[in-house]
């Protein structure tokens, strides 16, 4: 009941996974719609505006779940925000609750455990169409009755019943009818006074009869710790005392829930549904005999993640191509009004321009990617993709449904991480996270190519440089495996899901929807990875930019007036100032670390100034060596370079600088090290700051060890001089 | 054979069980009641994944993928 009649109605929107929950939330609120953060928690707050007629609703929707009993933060979130307890949400004046018309006796289960929180409801019987096709008849009328509170036939995909639902919203919050409560056994009422008493003694505020339910009948109730339980008390004894009272008359208290809830459910609902007489073998079913059959199945998933991928490496290529071109224009566009103030007109050109191109260059790849999962989601393929490689991921701690973001991270693992999301298990999911970016994704292919191109081909041939760069790409993989299986073992401390997942029925995708889903991802990204990596983009900027003394510019010259090629001159130029910037002075600093793995100097702040992006490697070492920045890994020009360079000092005076061990070990090195802001920023979005810190550090130190390893063990081999 | 009782792991494709009452605080089972299979219900493995695992069981309506291990945890009456 609002206090205030001006305020809009709050009203909170609940239901079971696959109830179209999701399409009536977009359908109600359509644009008028926010994402936002819970406070703590990883878990996104979806909330809008609904104006149905005359009456404006604030509608927040509730991650989809089964049960109350908060074992996942996920479903916590939805019972915290419904009893009030969440800092800044009060309570909604009434709840919605989306139940799927063909499975209605199930979804109730969850609407009776909302019900016990003294919260007004209504019940949305969607996915009605599909109920009828079924031939199963739901008498709404009489539910209505049966239940005390209205039930509204819903088809949100087609917009039926909207009306009716958002009168049956108002008539509730304002009348507070609430569903027919179950009728407790006395002994479970004593329980719960026991229970009440128990915790008043130690202080914990008074809760209501729902929410004591909630504690005495899950096994790790997360409302002790929201009342106010003491911290370091045992909550153990008062609960084991309260449940023997149940045991005692003859209930076993962790499935007493279940047992009672379904067996009111099902009094209330026995004559107002009616199943068909014959129960035909449906479509879903004949199909998965085919997409979950040993071969066929496997076959038919190994074409479709080929596709996913072939379409985030290959397709987006084009796309990606014409967006450099547009940020090409732009900076040449913008350069002329600011020669006079050249370090403002590299920040702006180089730096921001620069920047905010290296963020939606990621665009296509993350929109194709994300078209392609809400479709699997949307037509129920994704469940049986988890399924069919639940067996490969679930033993190292990823889960079935990884298989998305670790195929996705070989072309990019930026949409690959944001794959993540649709990891229900939190452990899983973080996991997944961390090893995702040692997949060799399509970024580290230049370099690749120009260690290849220089090293490999021209001595060892094609057939050996082809099987290199397979090996490479299976190096990752090779390491991931075991990362997720150490991390899962000794790193993560959430307690690990047990790997549920329904098999929806397939449907026909709704394109609206997709798009929908698809655009809004993208935005996300933009937003809040988008400022990262700009700001990334410009502190490195700055740091090879820095310091610009005039001297090193007019000796550079002076050296070099003999010729009168002033390109030449101007990229001499650009690799002195290179050479004194405040990155090359970090490199040297830390060349100790590197001459472990062969790196020279050159190397080192290449290495270094790649660490926001791979491929700057291929400019910053075509500007040392005096090619130009505008190098690309194939210039004969810059692979020369590299092969004329000899040590002029030092321990392998005389010997090449790129040895072929030297060369493996840089290779090594970019396939396990996290070089990518982009990617940082998404793992921090995602997971946490803490946790995109330990990814970027754990990966550097895994690439340094193969790095030395590789140089170590290859100049031991093949001696200094090769 | 039919009427014993043993994990729902150990049903076979295409076999059926009756959930036994009494159960454990494994997560799953915590799970599967909350989804309906309760002591008394009907359930039955539908399918083994081609790799071995999980498996996917039916009850009520409702198929889902479950592993092994989970579906150890669960006490059923072999119905064959």
């Amino acid at each position: 009941m609002s206090e205030d009649p001006s305020r809009p109605v709050r009203v909170a929107l609940v239901g079971n996974p696959n109830t179209g929950k999701t399409t009536l939330f977009n359908r109600l609120t359509g644009s008028r719609q926010k994402i936002g953060n819970y406070p703590g928690v990883t878990v996104e707050k979806k909330s809008g505006l609904w104006v149905c007629g005359s009456r404006t609703f604030t509608l927040v929707d509730l991650p989809g779940t089964y049960s109350l009993a908060a074992s996942s933060p996920d479903e916590r979130v939805t019972l915290d925000f419904l009893a009030g307890h969440l800092d800044g949400e009060p309570k909604p004046d009434a709840v919605i609750c989306v139940v799927d018309a063909s499975n209605l006796v199930r979804n109730l289960f969850l609407a009776s455990q909302v019900a016990d929180l003294g919260l007004p409801m209504v019940i949305a019987l969607n996915l009605a169409d599909a109920a009828d096709r079924a031939g199963i008849s739901i008498d709404a009328a009489l539910l209505s009755r049966r239940l005390g509170i209205p039930v509204v036939r819903l088809v949100a995909t087609r917009g039926e019943g909207v009306n009716a639902l958002g009168h049956a919203v108002a008539e509730a919050a304002e009348q507070g009818a609430l569903m027919a409560e179950v009728p407790w056994p006395e002994a479970a009422e004593r329980a719960v006074k026991y229970l009440a008493a128990g915790l008043g003694k130690e202080g914990v505020r008074p809760l209501a009869p729902g929410e004591l339910r909630r504690i005495l009948f899950d096994p790790r109730s997360a409302v002790l710790a929201r009342a106010g339980w003491p911290a370091g008390a045992d909550p153990a004894p008062l609960l084991g005392a309260s449940r023997d009272i149940l045991s005692a008359a003859g209930w076993h208290p962790l499935s007493a829930e279940a047992l009672l809830r379904y067996e009111h459910l099902g009094h209330l609902t026995a004559d107002a549904v009616k199943f068909p007489e014959k129960r035909r073998r449906s479509p879903t079913e004949r199909l998965d005999a085919v997409l979950t059959h040993r071969v066929w199945g496997l076959a038919f998933f190994v074409l479709i993640m080929f596709m996913v991928f072939q379409s985030i490496y290959t397709w987006s290529g084009p796309f990606m191509a014409a967006i450099e071109v547009v940020i090409a224009q732009t900076q040449e566009l913008v350069a002329p009004w600011l020669v006079p103030w050249p370090a403002g007109q590299s920040l702006l050109v180089d730096g921001v321009i620069g920047g905010v191109g290296g963020v939606i260059i990621f665009l296509p790849q993350i929109l194709i990617l994300f078209f392609f999962i809400a479709l699997l989601e949307d037509t129920g393929y994704l469940a049986r993709g988890a399924f069919l490689m639940d067996k490969v991921f679930g033993w190292c701690g990823l889960n079935g449904k990884s298989f998305v973001p670790m195929l996705s991270s070989y072309a990019c693992a930026i949409p690959g991480v944001l794959a993540a999301r649709t990891i229900e298990d939190p452990r899983a999911r973080l996991t997944t996270i961390l090893v995702s970016p040692l997949m060799s994704c399509s970024a580290r292919l230049p370099v690749y190519t120009l260690m290849i191109g220089a090293f490999i081909e021209p001595s060892y041939g094609a057939v050996w440089a082809g099987g290199l760069l397979f090996a490479l790409h299976v190096v990752g993989l090779a390491v991931a495996v075991p990362v997720a299986w150490a991390v899962n073992k000794f790193v993560l401390r959430t307690r690990p899901q047990p790997f549920l997942l329904e098999m929806p029925p397939y449907r026909l995708p709704r394109l609206r929807d997709i798009f929908w889903r698809m655009w809004e991802r993208a935005r996300e990204f933009l937003r809040r990875a988008g400022t990262v990596i700009v700001a990334m983009t410009i502190v490195i900027w700055a740091l090879v930019y820095f310091p610009r003394p005039a001297e090193v510019r007019e000796r550079a010259m002076a050296d070099l007036s003999v010729l009168n090629d002033s390109s030449a001159i101007d990229r001499a130029v650009d690799a002195a100032y290179l050479e004194q910037s405040y990155l090359a002075r970090a490199g040297r600093a830390v060349q100790p670390v590197f001459d472990l793995a062969g790196f020279d100097w050159k190397i080192t702040v290449g290495v270094l100034a790649s660490f926001p992006a791979r491929e700057v490697i291929i400019s910053t070492l075509g500007t040392i060596y005096g090619v130009g920045q505008d190098a690309d890994e194939a210039s004969g020009d810059l692979r020369s370079a590299l092969a004329r360079d000899f040590w002029t000092h030092g321990p392998r005076t005389g010997h090449p600088v790129f040895t072929l061990p030297v060369a493996l070990a840089v290779m090594v090195f970019f396939a396990l090290c996290l070089q990518c802001g982009a990617t940082v920023a998404v793992m921090a979005k995602e997971a946490g700051w803490r946790w995109a810190l330990f990814g970027f550090l754990y990966m550097t130190a895994l690439a340094w060890l193969g790095a030395v390893l590789t140089f170590q063990l290859g100049t031991l081999w093949l001696g200094p001089g090769l | 054979m039919s009427g014993e009782i043993c994990p729902l792991a150990a049903l076979r494709a295409g076999q059926s069980g009756l959930v036994q009452p009494g159960c454990s605080e494994h997560p799953a089972v915590q799970r599967l009641l909350a989804l309906g299979l309760l002591p008394g219900t009907q359930v039955m493995v539908v399918r083994v994944a081609p790799l071995g695992d999980p498996l996917e069981i039916e009850f009520g309506g409702l198929r889902l993928s479950l592993r092994k291990n989970d579906a150890a945890a669960m006490q059923v009456m072999r119905l064959g």
